[in-house]
């Protein structure tokens, strides 16, 4: 496979995956600010979890619901449209190689999306519109699973997804630690308890730690089932598993299965619970992120870049 | 639907009719079918025609004003038809002018003899915008340079199919033939059933022979690779198709490399992965920044390096639009006798050379009646059509001439044949032009029939579907045994 190709099936991974959890973030706070209304940082913290803080601030000057919501829909950059045409234009760049039925889903999601995302603005349509998007997502995902053949591209595809599932599930965590340091007028207890939980919805992973640990919902016990779980698809843990089974099919995999493995290996040798009482957790989250970034540039010099170092030449054996 | 009220224009030869609005012999078939069907059941058939083509995702791109717009393909249900016999002949006229063509341009490149022995001025081809110096003293395989040809041909108001021009650099309209195929099975198939037309399905698979026929590894399975500019090119779903039903990869520019070794690879996950044969689809000058445009981001560095050194083979090969040259072109009946020592199968449209005095004032004084073509031109672009243009643009094209004579031929009016066309309220004649492609390599190939493209707009010539073109399915209709 080309590797201009290969790079695209992995950033339609990626970017698709950005959508669906760009819109659960969404959603999950708005819930949030329902329950909590008089904690004020809750968007700000929403704006943390991006990245892109100096972008919003060039843009909007207040950091406030609305501003926000308009950020992540509409931005040229970062939002749900920015992230959909992404997707669209390296499905469509593919055409020979994705599935019609799924080329047809990423046509109607991106339609859907600039078609209603005024709706996403008012809190009265916002959660019928997200959860659309979700579906829809879902949709592609279950598509690309039961009608592409697993082989290079697809491959590619996981990869990207799981990449950008560990990446924004380290992100999510992170806001919630910086929210705890944060003083509220809140009682602690009662707000903890509620914001651990948000950030349990905000990964569909409610359900699924209630199934796991058996105790009452708690900042360490998330933190650890976040990132160590190995069965939570959402878990980091999980992700760095699927891109290592991704990346043993392809060829020439020697040095990105040596990032994932040191990644994996960091994770699984520190004791998060500690690391959250000392308070320490922030600094580490940014070495998981470094982790991953390191996987990224691995994977991309190792299959889309030519320029970094000479490759070998493939020798085709000569037919018979 | 009655046909009574047809019209063809005076002086014009429609495929399908005679002046009495019969249908000419062996073509009752199709005539019964559109005098059978009402006006009602006809719309329905387009309206089938126009789903297929969205759902099968058929579209072309227009440039327009700065933009791109992806348009639906313009396909009018009724076919054109042929008899194989005329057909027959037709096709040795290709291959007889393609062979020719090759081996001019394997003499311009090399021995100069149509030069030296004076049959073709030198100066016209040091002034061609179309004369690569860089190709001189090479030799392809099998001396031929276009692989891929795509001529038009025109038929005149006393029936006689004539040569309008010949297109040797990156011909295009191919998959659109294809499709027109698929499409006219799927809404016309009664009319299949107890005809016989010559299928045309083996086009990519011909494509592909010949393409492997001039690898320069012998073997089985060279790597041929389809190179595009780009998803924002006019052709690109053209591209896409003829990679897909090859199976050959589509590439882009920069997935391309030559290396030390003076080989092109491309870059796959495996690593690099050496290319015998690239079918390119773009222009010469864009092909290498090292050789021509160094500005070209379409192109690879060092291509035609590789290909000078025999280690690529580029189809078609670059310094093949030679050839293409409008005023070449007047030279192709000269060529076959003169290479061949046969005489032309198929006419040229007469010319007035408009670099020769006596012409030029012929042209000049009678340019009103004429059309001015540019010689290095295609798509219709800065053509001159003398009864249709204002006396501004006439007096403009007058100055063009006079500055640049050697950029411009002049032809009579040619009285494009007409088909029957399903238009708003009725049946109506449209003027038709055919573009078959042939191929060579270690042996020719014809399409049967080609790419018919018709003027959608009343009395209008111009077939371009940038320009309000619009297409029909070509029927080569076989005799019944």
């Amino acid at each position: 496979m080309l590797s201009r190709v290969a790079e695209k099936m992995y950033w339609f991974g990626r970017y698709i995956e950005r959508v669906e959890n760009t819109a659960r973030l969404m959603i999950v706070n708005t819930n949030l600010v329902l329950d909590l209304p008089r904690v004020k940082h809750i968007w700000d913290s929403l704006i943390e979890i991006t990245g892109a803080r100096q972008r919003f601030n060039q843009r909007f000057i207040r950091v406030d619901e609305r501003n926000v919501i308009k950020f992540l829909l509409d931005d040229e950059q970062i939002s749900i449209r920015s992230s959909i045409q992404m997707a669209r234009e390296n499905a469509r760049t593919t055409r020979e190689i994705i599935p019609t039925e799924a080329w047809v889903i990423v046509n109607e999601l991106n339609l859907f999306i600039n078609k209603n995302k005024d709706k996403g603005v008012r809190r009265d349509g916002r959660h019928k519109f997200l959860a659309d998007i979700i579906a829809i997502c879902n949709e592609l995902t279950g598509s690309l699973a039961g009608s592409m053949s697993v082989d290079i591209a697809y491959n590619f595809i996981k990869t990207g997804r799981n990449l950008e599932r560990a990446d924004m599930t380290t992100r999510i965590v992170d806001a919630g630690c910086l929210n705890l340091i944060n003083p509220t007028q809140v009682e602690t207890n009662e707000y903890e308890n509620i914001l651990w939980m948000n950030v349990l919805r905000s990964l569909t992973g409610y359900q699924m730690y209630r199934q796991h640990v058996q105790d009452r919902v708690n900042g360490e016990d998330v933190v650890d089932f976040l990132l160590k779980n190995r069965k939570f698809p959402r878990g980091v843990a999980h992700c760095l598993f699927e891109v290592g089974n991704c990346c043993r099919q392809l060829p020439r995999n020697d040095n990105p299965l040596r990032s994932i493995t040191h990644a994996q290996r960091n994770i699984d040798n520190n004791d998060i619970i500690k690391l959250l009482n000392e308070s320490h957790l922030h600094e580490f989250i940014d070495e998981v992120q470094l982790d991953l970034a390191d996987i990224h540039s691995e994977l991309s010099g190792t299959w889309f870049q030519f320029d970094a170092n000479a490759p070998e030449i493939v020798e085709h054996s000569l037919p018979e | 639907m009655e046909l009574k009220n047809y019209k063809t224009p005076p002086g014009v030869f429609d495929e399908l009719l005679t002046s009495r609005n019969r249908a000419r012999p062996g073509l009752g078939r199709l005539g019964s079918f559109l005098k059978k069907n009402s006006l009602k059941e006809l719309n329905e058939r387009k309206f089938s025609a126009e789903l297929a083509i969205r759902t099968m995702g058929i579209t072309f791109t227009v440039y327009s004003e700065g933009e791109n717009i992806d348009r639906e393909w313009p396909f009018d249900i009724i076919p054109r038809v042929i008899h194989e016999k005329e057909w027959k002949q037709i096709e040795l006229g290709l291959k007889q002018r393609l062979e020719a063509l090759n081996l001019f341009i394997t003499d311009v490149y090399n021995d100069e003899k149509i030069l030296k022995d004076k049959l073709i001025p030198r100066e016209i081809l040091a002034s061609s915008k179309d004369y690569r110096k860089e190709c001189r003293g090479i030799k392809p395989v099998f001396n031929t340079w276009a692989h891929i040809c795509g001529t038009d041909l025109v038929r005149d108001g006393d029936g006689t199919m004539y040569v309008l021009e010949d297109n040797l650099r990156v011909p295009s309209g191919v998959s659109y033939m294809l499709e027109n195929r698929n499409i006219s099975k799927r809404i016309l198939p009664e009319l299949f059933e107890d005809q016989i037309i010559l299928p045309m399905d083996d086009y990519p698979t011909n494509l592909f022979d010949t393409l492997s026929s001039i690898s320069p590894r012998p073997l089985d399975y060279p790597e041929v690779v389809v190179l595009t500019p780009g998803i924002f090119n006019s052709a690109y779903f053209e591209h896409s198709f003829l990679a897909q039903r090859m199976g050959a990869e589509l590439v882009e520019g920069p997935d391309l490399i030559v290396a030390d070794d003076d080989c092109v690879y491309m870059k796959t996950v495996e690593g690099l992965s050496r290319v015998d044969v690239i079918y390119r689809r773009i222009d010469d000058l864009f092909l290498d920044p090292d050789a021509f445009n160094s500005e070209s981001v379409l192109g690879v560095k060092g291509l035609m390096r590789a290909w000078q050194k025999g280690n690529v083979a580029l189809a078609n090969a670059p310094g093949a639009g030679i050839a293409d040259d409008k005023v070449i072109y007047t030279y192709v009946p000269e060529m076959i006798r003169y290479y061949l020592d046969e005489d032309p199968i198929l006419p040229n449209v007469s010319s007035y050379m408009c670099a020769d005095k006596k012409q030029r004032q012929h042209v000049l004084q009678n340019i009103e009646n004429l059309v001015v073509k540019p010689a290095n031109e295609s798509g219709g672009y800065g053509m001159y059509i003398g009864p249709r243009e204002t006396k501004r643009r006439t007096a403009e094209m007058k100055r063009l001439v006079r500055s640049n004579p050697r950029n411009y031929i002049a032809q009579p009016i040619v009285n494009l044949s007409t088909v029957p066309t399903l238009c708003e309220n009725a049946i109506e004649p449209r003027h038709v032009d055919l573009r078959p492609f042939i191929l060579q390599g270690s042996k020719s190939y014809v399409t049967a029939g080609g790419l018919t493209r018709v003027a959608l707009v009343r009395g209008s010539l111009v077939v371009n579907s940038s320009q309000g073109g619009g297409s029909k399915d070509t029927w080569i209709l076989a005799q019944r045994t």
